[in-house]
């Protein structure tokens, strides 16, 4: 019964945060492309744009909810919510922490841990090209079917460098398991340089890396690899007939596969939760400092303001920081908050990364996304399997 | 509970393997042979298999589907026409079909051995260090040569299908 609770509580409480994190990532992307292109971004709803999710909500809910006379109706609803329930699942086995104290017992801060978990995030993500392959065609739309097609070329071409790429990390952990994987990645070598697999030796995986980090770009159909939807082709690719909450639905969809593709490389080849550097050097004082840092800035904008009213909002964010930052501090929350300020700084880099690419870089051709696939990639990921294994074997 | 979600899943895939064959539609028929895949998929698991059920996801209701898919989609396959049906056909189909069932089960029932019958969760050999070492140590050949076999079907794909160069 005891179990049933904590796992109930434990499902609430990712569920709740994920969700959260999907939509202010949102806001966050808006925020960061804006500020790359030198505008402001979303800034009238709330202090600059913070109720900006909230309003889009709203907004998506009221919408007339169209669906094209010549649709196949069945299909064309199931997809969205095929496409959403498929993107959330792998966060049921994903690792955010080690194991805790709590009321008496000891938890994990995972939901499950699989024997096969890796297989299955990949089993997942292979189900998710049925969500837009299905709505590209349910639309009855010639935009919508290219999208589809193109997506589930795409799918089938990254999926085979991605796979392989995860092979070789697991060569050198030796086990499927997620939490596993990432207890395999404790410790330091030499005292300082952290024992993840892109450090790892006989063969540091940093090939690999970048294999599994690039056909993640493709697999979640961001920019550059964005041609499923590329708006100067084809409209808005798949999604072009639909509207209201289902537009919604593959929104959502695209943000959690972004928010699970980067949680997989942390966990893959980042060390999970493990910090950096050794808690001796003083690790477990760095979330403290960054966001003590974080409320002094505040508090020096707030005392030297720029605009009238920053004397007074500036010093409210200060002191909200400097809470958190006390928190950190507290000995009896340390050991739950510290190794989720890791896993979630670890991720958070790797999505801005993602915001940052898509501000960066223009999309590909669809021939040099093909020949970029088998010709470089899976070439590369091949040859990086090989000689990890022969390096494993040696040693 | 095993024999409940056995139940339901074992349910759900002859219902979606005879809607594979009742729908008008290729892609209709498509979507319901991945509801198969799937539904085979949790019966692995229920006895036991993680990898083999993992694996059927990927391979089958994953990566040949949506091959499937793609094909139909690009040949914009339509609905089929339903054609007139022999008179022999409609009233001897039904009944000549549960005699087949019939005897495949008695057959199947009788060539199993007493005593033997599997237990939902009994099977221990499905982890996937388990199957690795099953099959690079005791299945090798096999292994190998049904490897070599799909290499030969791609070849053979490759030659039907490339266009004559003059």
């Amino acid at each position: 019964m005891n179990f049933l609770v904590l796992s109930l509580f434990k499902a609430a409480l990712v569920a709740a945060v994920l969700l959260t994190t999907l939509a202010y990532l949102q806001w966050v992307e808006r925020k960061v492309i804006a500020h790359i292109q030198v505008r402001l971004g979303p800034s009238r709803v709330g202090p600059h744009g913070l109720l900006q999710p909230l309003a889009d909500v709203i907004k998506l809910l009221t919408k007339e909810d169209l669906i094209p006379p010549h649709a196949n109706k069945p299909l064309f609803i199931a997809a969205p919510f095929l496409a959403v329930m498929v993107a959330l699942l792998p966060a049921a086995v994903i690792p955010f922490g080690p194991e805790v104290p709590v009321f008496g017992g000891t938890t994990w801060m995972q939901l499950t841990d699989l024997n096969v978990g890796v297989l299955f995030i990949l089993a997942a993500s292979s189900m998710g090209v049925y969500g837009i392959v299905l709505a590209g065609w349910a639309s009855n739309n010639k935009y919508a079917l290219l999208g589809g097609l193109r997506n589930s070329a795409q799918m089938i071409s990254y999926e085979l460098p991605l796979a392989l790429a995860i092979v070789a990390p697991l060569l050198l952990a030796n086990t499927l398991s997620l939490r596993e994987l990432v207890e395999r990645q404790g410790g330091y070598l030499f005292g300082f340089l952290p024992n993840w697999h892109v450090f790892q030796g006989p063969w540091p995986q940093v090939l690999s890396f970048a294999i599994f980090f690039v056909a993640g770009f493709a697999e979640t159909n961001r920019i550059p690899f964005d041609l499923p939807e590329a708006e100067n082709e084809l409209v808005a690719g798949f999604h072009t007939e639909y509207s209201s909450m289902k537009f919604a639905a593959f929104f959502m969809a695209e943000y959690a596969n972004i928010v699970t593709m980067c949680s997989m490389t942390t966990v893959l080849f980042l060390g999970g939760w493990h910090a950096p550097f050794p808690s001796s050097l003083g690790s477990d004082w760095v979330p403290a400092a960054v966001f003590g840092l974080a409320g002094a800035i505040a508090l020096s904008h707030g005392l030297n303001p720029a605009r009238r009213r920053d004397r007074l909002t500036l010093p409210v964010v200060a002191a909200l920081f400097f809470a958190i930052a006390l928190v950190f501090l507290l000995p009896a929350v340390r050991v739950y908050l510290v190794p989720l300020f890791w896993f979630g700084a670890k991720t958070g880099v790797l999505l801005f990364i993602f915001i940052w690419v898509r501000g960066t870089l223009p999309r590909f051709r669809y021939d040099q996304l093909m020949s970029f696939a088998w010709k470089i990639l899976f070439p590369a990921a091949m040859v990086n399997l090989l000689v990890t294994g022969l390096l494993v074997a040696l040693g | 509970m095993d024999v409940i979600l056995f139940l339901v899943f074992a349910l759900i895939a002859v219902v979606c393997a005879i809607n594979v064959v009742v729908q008008p539609h290729p892609i209709a028929s498509a979507v319901s042979l991945i509801g198969v895949m799937g539904s085979l998929a949790v019966l692995y698991l229920l006895l036991g298999a993680e990898f083999i059920a993992a694996a059927q996801v990927i391979v089958y209701a994953g990566a040949v589907m949506v091959l499937f898919l793609f094909v139909i989609m690009l040949l914009n396959a339509g609905a089929e026409v339903r054609r007139g049906r022999s008179y022999v056909v409609q009233l001897l189909g039904v009944p000549l079909l549960v005699t087949l069932l019939g005897l495949l089960s008695w057959a199947v029932a009788r060539m199993a051995p007493a005593g033997s019958v599997v237990a939902f969760g009994a099977f221990t050999g499905g982890t996937a260090r388990d199957i690795g070492h099953a099959l690079f140590t005791r299945y090798l050949l096999p292994f190998e040569i049904t490897s070599v076999l799909i290499l030969v079907a791609i070849v053979g794909a490759m030659v039907l299908a490339r266009k004559e160069v003059d």
